[in-house]
């Protein structure tokens, strides 16, 4: 369902990312991993075109995504994206987080839109907060709030950009396991994360990217235990 | 010093303190508006429209305010042939140069916004101008409001600039007092008074919206 076709990516003279070639599945659960600055949060970013690649191209669905323009808005309705930093809408409450954009940019109806939020804040065990503001919450709160939104939307694809990087280490686990639950229902899912356990119990599949470059992928069984490239043992070793 | 010798003139040069206001507000809401227009041309992905904002700040910015309502009211009328009063030159001249300053204010206060709040709208889809107004902006009034407020304090010191053209404001009722009787310190140090009571009243009023909007981070 995304097709990634030799992505580059260059901020100024950096080259990010040096030709990434990969096909994410429907209802595939992805995640990447790799070194800080090896690219994978551009590679993520590129996927629903909040980086512009240098050249390369991403398909979603068959239709490829071009630069910007009404083709990248009415693609991106359907990729739901969780940040690092959340990056809620602190002047709107954990309700209107949830409903704006669908009734603002689906058109769907305040009714419908508040019935969706209900079940998802319920989904993210977040019921009780639905009229706080996000300052009233904790770091693990917030993303759930966040993933609540981005699921509001009744995406295909759900991408995760370091979802538990941020947070206070008691707090890692609670978005895990919304995580978890989002990948049982079938959802296709690309995330970037840190959490080799995570990535270990819940991915179908992991890549490794180092210097922009997609190393090794494989199960994670196979690649999280038996790494092929030095690199990736390298890195497993300090990480695991 | 002798303040007896003006008590007689005290109410005449009160009577510029609405004259004043009228020049300051007139301007300060033309100068809003402008800014916002400004502003704008600023922020819209378009490097030819980014410039023209930035072409009208740096002009304004960059020449003295006294010179501009110098040329608009001395210089314009042998352009144009229309001769513009005093009030009508100088509500110009401060909307025009109030205006380049705003537009600064404004930019300045959305571009402080996170930028995580654009990505985040983006990643949903939101459109650019719902996205301004529904995401951005009502975050960016919260840099804006104060930076505003401090605007207008420094738009009401400088009306006294507007004595240079004629119009009758605090400052130009002290002149013609002290031309009257031959004694200018007293006129002089009254309208210190007033525009210093004035400006510490804005102060006061400016310091006490800050806090709560300070307030209202917490919700």
């Amino acid at each position: 369902m995304i097709e990634v076709k030799d992505l580059h990516k260059q901020f100024g003279d950096l080259e990010v990312l040096k030709g990434i070639t990969t096909t994410i599945e429907r209802g595939e659960v992805v995640a990447v991993i790799g070194p800080s600055g090896s690219g994978k949060s551009t590679f993520l970013r590129c996927l629903n075109m909040l980086e512009i690649p240098t050249s390369g191209t991403v398909s979603v669905d068959g239709f490829e995504l071009k630069k910007k323009g009404a083709n990248v808005a009415k693609a991106r309705q359907n990729i739901g994206m969780v940040f690092q930093q959340f990056n809620l809408f602190p002047h709107m409450s954990v309700l209107d987080n949830l409903t704006y954009a669908p009734i603002n940019v689906l058109k769907v109806s305040k009714a419908e839109a508040l019935e969706r939020a209900k079940k998802l804040l319920e989904r993210v065990g977040l019921s009780e907060k639905i009229d706080a503001y996000p300052s009233q919450l904790s770091g693990g709160q917030k993303q759930r709030v966040a993933i609540a939104r981005a699921l509001a939307m009744e995406p295909n694809v759900m991408l995760f950009d370091e979802p538990t990087s941020a947070l206070d280490p008691e707090m890692v686990n609670e978005v895990l396991d919304v995580m978890k639950g989002l990948a049982e229902t079938g959802m296709t899912m690309v995330v970037v994360t840190h959490e080799m356990g995570f990535a270990r119990e819940v991915a179908d599949r992991v890549l490794f990217l180092d210097e922009g470059i997609l190393m090794e992928e494989g199960k994670p069984a196979d690649l999280l235990l038996n790494p092929q490239t030095d690199r990736a043992k390298r890195f497993l070793e300090k990480v695991l | 010093m002798d303040f007896s010798r003006i008590y007689d003139s005290i109410p005449y040069i009160l009577e510029g303190i609405p004259v004043m206001f009228q020049v300051v507000i007139v301007s300060a809401l033309i100068g809003i508006s402008l800014g916002i227009v400004v502003a704008t041309l600023k922020i819209v992905p378009n490097r030819l429209i980014n410039f023209i904002g930035h072409a009208y700040t740096a002009v304004f910015r960059g020449t003295p305010l006294i010179l501009q309502l110098a040329i608009i009211h001395f210089g314009l009328p042998q352009l144009t042939g229309y001769i513009t009063t005093p009030y009508q030159s100088a509500v110009i001249a401060f909307s025009l140069n109030s205006g380049a300053y705003i537009s600064e204010i404004i930019r300045a206060g959305i571009q402080a916004v996170d930028k995580g709040q654009w990505e985040a709208s983006d990643a949903l889809g939101v459109p650019y101008v719902k996205q301004l107004r529904s995401i951005i902006l009502p975050q960016a009034f919260k840099n804006i409001l104060p930076a505003l407020v401090n605007e207008m304090i420094t738009l009401t010191k400088e009306s006294a600039l507007v004595s240079t053209v004629g119009v009758l404001d605090i400052m130009r009722r002290a002149q013609i007092v002290g031309g009257q009787k031959a004694i200018y310190f007293e006129p002089l140090l009254f309208a210190g008074v007033i525009y210093f009571t004035i400006v510490m009243i804005l102060t006061y009023l400016g310091q006490r919206q800050k806090k709560r909007l300070r307030k209202s981070d917490g919700r």
